[in-house]
């Protein structure tokens, strides 16, 4: 496997709160990559930097062979990089499908006067991708009349209308129901490695890590404490007991 | 029947009435002119307002094409090349500004139109060599088309000219919104930052939108020229983007008809309310606006789709 992308020495501290303390971290092509960590490591952080809402003070960020550190998200999500945030980020007043047709139109390019936003095409493409997220029913519903774990499917699902090859996820099962977050997780799973797409998450739940990442990187201060496959990770006495043991009382 | 096809009946049935009253009695002709100009005006800022942004400024366009008009009418005086001249001197300072504004939101946005259009007013009066100050101007009898009319003709052809251009701008806008380019400009409003991560530049959607609603602005403007025949600063007062800002509010910004059905109404009330009560038509402006604000957010036409959809409902 070769590394989609590279994270070289990345510092930020925010006053003197290091957000990111020297961050050294390959991803795979192909992999799904969990980010766990205490509230507070940097862990966001780190997804801000590699999508351009945030300049690192240091070190470098390389993406299929090149640089893009501190350029803006629109140039970098143009590359084959698109993120999904922790409070989803819809368009309020459009419906679900609208909200995909948006984004597949952002990804042709096509800023046409003359062509309708729910063009055939469009429409189509924007209904089959909502299909693969179970959201087809919802199409019509405008997004801020759906709740939250509809809202975060949602709002992977317009990242997922990219087409990208890199998916930064920021706590994708938060605001999930415990009794839908497995078959959530299934979808969404199902979807991203139908389409090959390389996958990072930020995640509280375990159980998810487990059962869904390649690897497991573990942040603290700022800094990647460990690394490795999910299982030597979420046994390791010192990540159960810094920061498993913190998230299970958080 | 949807409400778009509605619309669409609407404005054919509207613009039939605005013809039979300006034919059943003559001088609504010059008023209706005038509100088919404000509304068009009126319309490009309906497209900013769909981005979350009041341009407190507008005014600077409207007064913009008139004064290309006033300027321009000794050396082109016809109509049909005037107004395309009107349309892209707007245009053109509408980019140069848009360049600037459309980096800023809210209140910065709105105050930054109203301080240009100071500007510009102020310059307007100032360099009397050039502009009369506040004499203005007095714009040449215009040929339209070659053709030299009288003056009965020639306030018929004004008034064809602003209802074709209302129902051309209207029908575009309403293609416009539908677009891509129309969408996104509500996606600024509801979550602009989510656009930037889709690779779009919300800065570009905003100055698209700016630019036509300049060169709508200075479409109006030359309108307003060629029917009164003067151009004066006040055109570009603050006092005159509030009016264009009043009747958004009255009309409705939820869809195309709205700035027209709200330029009707203002000029309408404007003139009868000035007839009836000289010393107190601006109160009578202010309640009207009042009870808008206070009973019907989404103005008149807000009011007419809302039963309409009702009437669809039932």
């Amino acid at each position: 496997m070769t590394a989609l992308l590279e994270a070289r020495g990345l510092r930020l501290a925010f006053g003197g709160v290091k957000a990111a303390d020297g961050i050294d971290l390959a991803v795979m092509r192909a992999e799904f990559l969990a980010i766990i960590g205490p509230n507070g490591a940097g862990k966001t952080t780190f997804i801000n930097m590699v999508t351009g809402y945030l300049r690192p003070q240091g070190g470098t960020i390389t993406y299929e062979g090149a640089e893009i550190t501190g350029r803006r998200p629109r140039e970098i999500v143009r590359r084959g990089i698109a993120r999904s945030f922790q409070l989803p980020q819809l368009f309020s007043e459009h419906t679900v499908e609208e909200n995909a047709a948006l984004a597949i139109a952002a990804r042709q390019g096509i800023w046409s006067p003359f062509v309708p936003l729910l063009r055939p095409a469009w429409r189509d493409e924007a209904r089959e991708l909502l299909d693969r997220f179970g959201l087809l029913p919802l199409a019509t519903r405008r997004a801020d009349a759906l709740n939250e774990g509809t809202r975060k499917l949602a709002d992977i699902a317009m990242a997922v209308a990219l087409k990208p090859r890199l998916l930064l996820m920021d706590e994708p099962t938060s605001g999930v129901s415990a009794s839908e977050k497995m078959a959530v997780v299934e979808t969404l799973a199902r979807v991203l490695r139908e389409a090959g797409v390389t996958a990072v998450f930020v995640e509280h739940d375990m159980d998810v890590v487990a059962r869904f990442a390649d690897r497991v990187a573990v942040w603290s201060q700022g800094r990647i404490v460990a690394l490795g496959p999910p299982a030597q990770i979420l046994a390791d006495p010192v990540v159960q007991r810094e920061v498993i043991g913190i998230e299970r009382h958080a | 029947m949807t409400l778009r096809r509605i619309e669409l009946l609407l404005a054919l049935l509207g613009a039939g009435a605005l013809v039979l009253a300006a034919m059943t009695t003559p001088w609504l002709k010059f008023v209706l002119t005038i509100a088919l100009a404000k509304g068009i005006a009126v319309l490009g800022i309906m497209l900013l307002l769909r981005a979350g942004q009041v341009s407190f400024g507008h005014a600077l366009y409207v007064a913009l094409g008139a004064y290309a008009v006033a300027f321009l009418a000794p050396v082109l005086p016809d109509a049909a090349l005037l107004l395309p001249a009107a349309a892209l001197t707007t245009a053109v300072v509408g980019t140069l500004i848009g360049l600037f504004v459309s980096r800023y939101r809210e209140i910065f946005f709105g105050m930054l139109n109203l301080a240009l259009s100071m500007v510009f007013y102020s310059m307007l009066e100032k360099f009397y060599h050039y502009t009369k100050g506040t004499d203005g101007i007095r714009v040449p009898p215009l040929t339209v088309a070659g053709l030299e009319l009288d003056r009965v003709t020639h306030e018929w052809t004004i008034f064809g000219i602003a209802l074709a251009l209302a129902l051309g701008f209207g029908a575009f806008a309403r293609v416009y919104l539908a677009s891509p380019m129309g969408q996104a400009l509500t996606a600024i409003k509801t979550r602009e930052t989510r656009l930037d991560f889709m690779g779009v530049s919300a800065r570009s959607v905003l100055l698209a939108a700016y630019v036509l609603s300049a060169t709508m602005a200075g479409c109006a403007g030359a309108l307003i020229a060629m029917a009164t025949r003067h151009v004066t600063p006040l055109l570009s007062y603050w006092t005159a983007s509030g009016e264009l800002v009043f009747i958004a509010i009255l009309g409705g910004a939820g869809g195309v008809l709205g700035p027209f059905l709200g330029a009707v109404t203002y000029e309408l009330v404007r003139v009868y309310a000035a007839a009836t009560v000289a010393d107190m038509w601006q109160m009578i402006l202010g309640a009207v606006l009042l009870l808008v604000i206070l009973f019907a957010r989404g103005g008149i036409w807000g009011l007419l789709a809302l039963r309409l959809q009702r009437r669809g409902a039932a």
